[in-house]
């Protein structure tokens, strides 16, 4: 754990301890048994904690406290698999910052903060991340295109689209159709079709606002997964030191230690590219680079671990009783979120000049 | 590690960089700017140039080469800040700190911990001034990573022991002028039964053979006790408690080890330029062998994970006042990604990379061979990556033991 000041630390306490108390991953078999890809009482106390103005200025609702102190709420909000928009929210608003007229600022921002305007990001038009294009189009203020699997679409009142020409605001209204795409992580994805739908771009934040957007993406996504590693490898390392076999726990058979100790050592080299990607933003300095190594650590390990923790259950950890399979399902999406590791690993060999 | 009261002020400080500036201006040789070779260190033979001793003498007196350290010691009495400003100011100047080896990484920590009065007195100044060279004698033919297992015997002669047994893997044994033991005072338990004892190496009876390694060097070696006579004042702690006073030592040696990242970044440029060179790029500026791009990037991004999570833990040692846990991992992980580099950096250079000796190859290219060879020994030295795993496993996630 990156060393923390008190304010962090604090954040930090509370994210841990309502997730615990309030919000373990129960809470989000329960929306899922009820059918519902998100879960709107959370939200409305995460709102109330001020979580969804963690990284919006002072002067616009928000507590500025940065990305590293988001970073460690998401992480812990990842560990219990809670089904809320506030990464997409959050990067939608970060775009705003980024690339917002004082306008835009002032009409966006602080309903953003309150978490009564939800966001989300609309980059990405296939089913695999590979890069910034698109083909969507603007024309007289008017935006076409069709964006594929957006994060949290069905509650979103504003998406953040990329368009052939830049980064555009549109709000749900008028020309958006959302269709919904249930995928294996049971969360709220859709299609949307944008048909002529009122769009205003944000013209503020140079050229590379896109790139910029991205890397908020691919760290805070990594801080998730942060999160799920560290919750798959706790409640596996419970298990083994439960479970009896030829008469002796799990936990004293050295196969398993040396596997365990594999995952921890992944799990915390992990974390420190994680915390040094969040840090990044935070300070400014070679921020691209190091958000590309965070999600792609973040994907390598979540994808090693969530398949050992499966493993390391034994049967058990196949049935829908156990919270090791939701990891696994949730896991993927995230993967191909913002980048898989063969195209994040390709950008840093090109921002390495090889 | 001791170190005194830190009640600087910023005028303190400032007084105190000024001093250093002042000492490493009278006294740093400027030749030997930037001419540090890390990989030798006081363990090896190599003769001392004029200027290199008078430097190490200069560091030596003044206690800078181990500043933390007390100064009734011999050490520098400075505080870390101080220390700090120290470092800053030698790296402008391109100096490099003349005092190291095991006493310093290792025996030093260790007796400011455990000796008594009169052994810190005898032992730590000659550490600081860098004149003694140490070697460790822990492991045996049969004492491995099951170290306990020594079996290396010290009688008790009255007023000093009767020392017999035969020591292994003894680093720069060849050149060392004591030696930092483990020894058996009792047969009756395996882990009590262990002393902590300094021996000189002069003293009659003990023999030392260098052994050959597969990388050609001899960096090891067989350390031989026949009826060696150790005076008693020479026992640290109490008998029985060489273990305890031994595993501590080995915590020091770990933290060095670990920095075997520093070692690796320190002369090596980073592959995705060595492959440029050898390989080339394609017309899309990409190295000309896809399959091996890959692997490049993906070690190089596992080594910055590593090296971000080097500085974390220190970082967090620094802010906890003790080891942080993920100490424990870093040897365990930088000796792997050493030997995964070295390689790759054999499969980037093709046969250029395994030359031996003699014409055709750059000096660069031959030693590459040889630290790849002699790479092999990290992760069994310093206790084997599965002596780390079990550390991990029972002292950090607390899984029973499986023995």
């Amino acid at each position: 754990m990156a060393v923390l000041n008190d304010e962090q630390e604090m954040l930090r306490d509370m994210a841990r301890e309502w997730t615990k108390n309030e919000h373990p991953v129960d809470a989000w078999r329960k929306v899922r048994d009820a059918g519902q890809p998100f879960d709107a009482d959370a939200w409305g106390a995460m709102a109330e904690m001020g979580w969804a103005g963690i990284i919006i200025p002072e002067e616009h609702g928000g507590s500025d406290f940065g990305w590293l102190s988001l970073g460690l709420v998401i992480e812990e909000l990842g560990k219990s698999l809670a089904a809320s928009p506030l990464v997409a929210s959050a990067l939608a608003a970060s775009a705003i910052v980024l690339g917002g007229s004082e306008e835009q600022k002032a009409e966006f921002l602080p309903r953003l903060a309150t978490g009564e305007l939800i966001g989300t990001l609309a980059f990405d038009e296939g089913p695999r991340h590979t890069g910034l294009n698109a083909s969507t189009s603007v024309h007289d203020g008017r935006l076409t295109g069709t964006k594929a699997f957006v994060h949290e679409a069905s509650r979103a009142g504003l998406f953040v689209v990329l368009a052939q020409d830049g980064v555009y605001l549109v709000e749900k209204g008028k020309g958006i159709s959302v269709s919904k795409r249930m995928l294996a992580d049971m969360r709220d994805h859709a299609e949307i079709d944008f048909n002529d739908a009122p769009a205003q771009k944000l013209a503020a934040g140079g050229d590379d606002l896109a790139h910029k957007i991205l890397d908020r993406a691919r760290v805070l996504t990594a801080a998730e997964m942060l999160g799920m590693c560290q919750a798959v490898f706790d409640t596996t390392l419970d298990y083994l030191k439960q479970r009896v076999q030829f008469n002796q726990v799990l936990s004293s058979f050295q196969a398993l230690q040396h596997r365990m100790a594999d995952l921890y050592t992944e799990i915390e080299l992990t974390r420190s590219a994680v915390e040094a990607g969040l840090q990044a933003i935070d300070s400014g300095f070679a921020v691209s680079e190091a958000a590309t190594l965070a999600k792609a650590r973040a994907n390598d390990t979540l994808h090693l671990v969530s398949k050992e923790g499966i493993q390391l259950h034994g049967g058990i950890g196949m049935t829908d009783e156990y919270s090791v399979g939701f990891y696994l399902k949730r896991a993927r999406v995230l993967e191909a979120a913002w980048g898989s590791s063969s195209h994040l690993r390709d950008a840093y060999a090109r921002m390495k000049s090889y | 590690m001791a170190s005194v009261a830190e009640p600087d002020t910023r005028a303190d400080l400032d007084s105190f960089r000024e001093e250093a500036r002042a000492f490493l201006a009278e006294n740093f040789p400027p030749e030997l700017r930037g001419k540090n070779n890390l990989l030798s260190s006081v363990e090896e033979a190599g003769e001392e140039s004029p200027a290199e001793k008078a430097w190490r003498v200069a560091m030596g007196e003044k206690g800078w080469g181990t500043p933390t350290w007390p100064k009734e010691y011999g050490g520098g009495g400075l505080t870390k800040k101080q220390a700090r400003i120290l470092e800053e100011e030698m790296a402008k100047a391109g100096a490099w700190n003349p005092i190291g080896g095991m006493g310093v990484m290792m025996l030093g920590p260790t007796l400011l911990e455990f000796a008594s009065e009169e052994q810190k007195h005898e032992h730590i100044p000659p550490i600081c001034k860098g004149e003694i060279r140490w070697c460790q004698g822990y492991s045996e033919p049969n004492a491995g990573s099951d170290l306990a297992n020594l079996q290396t015997m010290a009688e008790d002669k009255g007023d000093h022991y009767l020392v017999n047994g035969q020591k292994t893997w003894t680093s720069g044994g060849q050149w060392a002028d004591k030696c930092f033991c483990l020894v058996r005072t009792s047969r009756a338990d395996k882990h009590k039964g262990i002393s902590f004892l300094l021996i000189d190496m002069h003293a009659p009876g003990v023999e030392v053979k260098p052994i050959k390694m597969i990388s050609g060097m001899s960096p090891f070696c067989e350390t031989f006790f026949t009826d060696v006579s150790v005076p008693k004042e020479n026992l640290v702690g109490e008998e029985g408690q060489g273990w305890t006073i031994g595993k501590r030592l080995l915590q020091h040696e770990r933290t060095n080890l670990s920095g075997g990242g520093a070692l690796a970044a320190l002369n090596s440029q980073p592959l995705g330029k060595v492959a440029e060179r050898y390989i080339g790029l394609d017309d899309d500026g990409k190295l000309a062998d896809a399959e091996l791009r890959v692997k490049i990037v993906d070690f190089e991004m596992r080594w910055n994970a590593f090296l971000l999570t080097a500085r974390r833990a220190m970082e967090e040692s620094k802010a906890a006042g003790g080891v942080s846990d993920i100490s424990s991992i870093l040897k365990k992980a930088g000796t792997k990604l050493g030997q995964e580099r070295a390689e790759l950096m054999i499969e980037i250079m093709g046969l250029r990379g395994l030359g031996w000796e003699g014409e055709g190859f750059e000096q660069k290219e031959l030693d590459g061979t040889r630290a790849w060879l002699f790479g092999k020994a990290t992760t069994i030295y310093g206790g084997s990556t599965e002596i780390q795993n079990n550390i991990i496993a029972k002292r950090i996630l607390g899984m029973l033991d499986h023995q």
